[in-house]
């Protein structure tokens, strides 16, 4: 009887907070996601009761293979380097400054207080600062002439120099081929384990999709008309510059924690056995330190696939060699009025983000009921 | 007293009889310097009709970035503020007039006489054929090319009349180590083009290209571009990274000889550098220009539904009169539309600005939404991005075509 009534109680309290919830977050993703297969009023987007087609997957095909919608594949590809580049940096910086901080070390608080506090900022105030900093004509350019060498004349935030180019067209014949491979690799997996129904289940279509790839079958899967090139601006050096400074201090923290919760025993048991510090740190902390890793790789990657402040700060709405599809998204439905664009843009980033949440909370919602 | 003043100021209209009352929310975007020649305004509003509560609802960030995104968020959500600053022309046709948002204002420009002071140019600029859809409260240049006299004698170059002109002097800057015109970040490109477009193309042909008449990718367009890029060779590597300011100050620094931006400039070096008209700075039309006005102007507007009309019909009718706009320009250093408007009270640029506004053929800038809607604009950022990548004229032709066939530019 007690049960029930705290039951009761306890769906009452929840009610408002998921009826909210229910309108607020997943009723307008709803609504966004309904925008982005409607053409919304074309010209008078703004009308009181605009003109609403539905027209499919439209915006979604007009922005990976339409000739105008360039800017979104390069800032998609812009977004897909700056995650990777920011997310690996904080990672291995933050475990070399924990690894440090973790011997003893006079000062110890006043380090991990230093390199924290960028953290403290909001990116937006970040961003001018390193804006500032990056100016072509000042900030870190000027720094050799203060040694007596020469300035630098590095466009930071603005050149157009491109590294890792590739062309758009083979991207699907790039993916097919990733996917066959993924597909062959379970298969042989499969195999080793002597599950064979399994393996030829995977391994053969897999195997069918390397063939055809390699053999050219993607080639007429084009995506856009004519050779389309996109790589890693080298402008983005900045502004992943200015991120890392940002946020590797709370990778570093976290990293820091989790040496500090290793129980000692560990490591006296592995001394006793004879290894070396750094057989210690190889075989014993690291891989401790592994559910951490994956905690900070979900919070900075979610980070940086939807950044917008930082590089709005930074360089502005227009430079399109630091822009990114939030940036992108923000552009084209406030300024541009194409709402219907705008959330299409904004259903893919939702997606990217998704990709990398969801399976976090599956698996940390399958370990729950273990304890 | 203050029935004294409203009795002497605003004799003609019929709701001025000091019984307006409520509020009036003004929506815009000028802070900052541009802040006390708004508040001017106000002032002057509040002496005639004391019993108005008038609500400065300023969102900071230059051209309105940020305040058109809360002005749309606003007019969507059923909000409309009494009245908002648009930048006049199709920014404001393309977008809200076309969307049925706005209040066909032909009956004040009737009820105050406005179609005999202003230009017939700028009037056709802010009608459709179906109304007049704002005031302009003030007109900007924006083909002029600033540069500093002292400088260029000793550079020994003088100030060139077309673009080809330009490209032979330019040559000679360069040998002397001088950037001959500073550029600044993509917007500042956009507005370059626009004056190197209306050089190549002339006024009817630029004009032509809004209606649909002349395609863009047609050889004149083609033409504007090539010059375009071949002036882009002698502008700074790091334009990109520059404000409008420090392109300027490079020109006023000595590392650059010219500058193209609109007239707002002249304020930037009179007040903020202190420099002397004519002497500290100097300015001609943007090559292959002169006579041409390329105009940009603020307006205000009535949307549909704006809570407090005859107030804000008030705050209009005030706008475009010639004791407001003489009040409100010197302030924020432009020019009053109005061809009565009294010179006195300008200073060296603005007489020569005005002389010109009266002398010229006006035509519309698109870097400022006079000609072209948002939807175009925002994209034309995106062709001048592909331009600014591959340097290619034809590339860019055939993008601003597709532009335009989408955003409905040309048929009108």
């Amino acid at each position: 009887m007690r049960t029930g009534k705290d039951r009761l109680l306890a769906g009452l309290m929840l009610a408002p907070s998921l009826a909210l919830l229910a309108v607020f977050v997943y009723g307008f993703i709803g609504q966004t996601l309904y925008v982005s297969f409607t053409d919304w009023g074309q010209g008078a987007a703004l009308a009181l009761n605009p003109e609403i087609h539905f027209v499919g997957l439209d915006n979604y095909r007009q922005l990976f293979s339409g000739i105008l919608d360039v800017r979104f594949r390069q800032d998609l590809v812009n977004m897909l380097f700056f995650t990777l580049f920011f997310v690996a940096l904080c990672l291995g910086l933050g475990l070399l400054l924990a690894t440090l901080l973790d011997r003893p070390l006079r000062g110890e608080g006043f380090f991990r207080t230093v390199l924290l506090l960028p953290m403290s900022l909001s990116f937006v105030v970040t961003g001018t600062i390193w804006r500032w900093l990056l100016q072509p004509r000042g900030g870190v350019n000027v720094l050799p002439a203060l040694v007596g060498l020469p300035r630098l004349d590095f466009l930071w935030t603005t050149t157009r120099d491109q590294v890792f180019r590739f062309n758009w067209q083979d991207v699907p014949g790039a993916l097919l081929l990733g996917v066959g491979l993924v597909l062959v690799l379970l298969g042989v997996r499969a195999w080793r384990r002597r599950e064979a129904r399994k393996a030829g289940l995977l391994g053969v279509p897999g195997l069918v999709l390397v063939l055809w790839a390699a053999l050219g079958g993607a080639a007429g899967w084009s995506l856009v008309p004519i050779k389309e090139l996109h790589g890693f601006n080298l402008a983005l050096v900045g502004i992943v510059m200015a991120a890392t400074w940002q946020m590797s201090g709370y990778t570093m923290a976290l990293y820091l924690a989790g040496l500090r919760g290793i129980p000692v025993e560990l490591r006296e048991a592995a001394e006793v056995d004879g290894a070396t510090p750094l057989q210690v740190y190889r075989y014993v902390q690291l891989p401790l330190l592994q559910p951490i890793t994956l905690s900070a790789v979900i919070i900075l990657g979610h980070i940086a696939l939807k950044i917008f402040d930082l590089i709005f700060a930074m360089t502005g709405p227009d430079n399109a060699v630091t822009s990114v599809p939030a940036i992108l998204m923000y552009l084209t439905t406030f300024r541009g009025n194409q709402f219907a664009k705008g959330a299409s843009i904004a259903t893919l980033l939702l997606l990217l983000v998704s990709m990398l949440i969801i399976p976090y909370i599956v698996s940390s919602l399958r370990k729950a009921p273990e304890r | 007293m203050a029935v004294l003043v409203v009795a002497l100021a605003a004799p003609a209209a019929v709701w001025a009889q000091g019984r307006l009352s409520g509020e009036l929310e003004i929506f815009s975007w000028w802070a900052g310097d541009e802040g006390p020649a708004l508040e001017a305004l106000i002032d002057r509003y509040e002496q005639l009709y004391p019993g108005v509560k008038v609500i400065n609802a300023t969102v900071t960030g230059g051209s309105g970035v940020n305040a058109k995104a809360v002005l749309k968020t606003r007019m969507l959500g059923g909000d409309p503020p009494d009245t908002f600053q648009v930048h006049a022309g199709q920014e404001l046709i393309g977008t809200w007039v076309l969307a049925n948002r706005m209040e066909d204002l032909g009956f004040l420009y009737d009820q105050e006489g406005w179609q005999k002071v202003l230009p017939q140019q700028l009037i056709d600029l802010l009608s459709t054929d179906k109304g007049i859809w704002s005031v302009p409260v003030n007109i900007h240049r924006s083909n002029v090319l600033w540069y500093i006299p002292d400088n260029l004698k000793k550079w020994g170059v003088s100030v060139p009349k077309t673009w080809d002109e330009f490209l032979q002097i330019a040559a000679k800057l360069q040998a002397q180590g001088v950037v001959p015109l500073s550029l600044g970040e993509n917007w500042t490109a956009n507005h370059l083009w626009e004056n190197v477009a209306i050089a190549v193309l002339g006024p009817q042909k630029w004009q032509a290209l809004w209606d649909g008449r002349l395609a863009w990718t047609s050889p004149e367009v083609l033409k504007a571009w090539e010059t375009f890029g071949k002036v882009l060779q002698y502008t700074n590597r790091d334009a990109a990274s520059l404000s409008w300011q420090q392109a300027t100050d490079m020109v006023v620094h000595g590392e650059a000889a010219f500058n193209v931006m609109g007239d707002w400039a002249a304020g930037y070096m009179s007040t903020t550098l202190g420099l002397e008209a004519g002497k500290g700075f100097g300015w001609a039309a943007s090559p292959g220009t002169s006579g041409i006005f390329v105009m940009l102007s603020d307006s205000f507007g009535l949307p549909v539904g704006s809570p407090n009309r005859e107030a804000t019909l008030a705050w209009l009718e005030m706008l475009g009169s010639r004791e407001a706009q003489d009040i409100f320009n010197p302030l924020k250093g432009s020019i009053s539309p109005r061809l009565d408007s009294d010179l006195s009270k300008y200073n060296t640029y603005g007489r020569s600005a005005a002389q010109d506004w009266r002398n010229s053929t006006i035509v519309g800038s698109l870097a400022h939404g006079v000609v072209a809607n948002e939807r175009f604009m925002n994209d034309f950022a995106t062709v001048m991005e592909i331009f600014l990548s591959t340097r290619d004229p034809q590339a860019a032709a055939n993008a601003a075509q597709a532009v335009a066939a989408q955003a409905g530019i040309g048929v009108r």
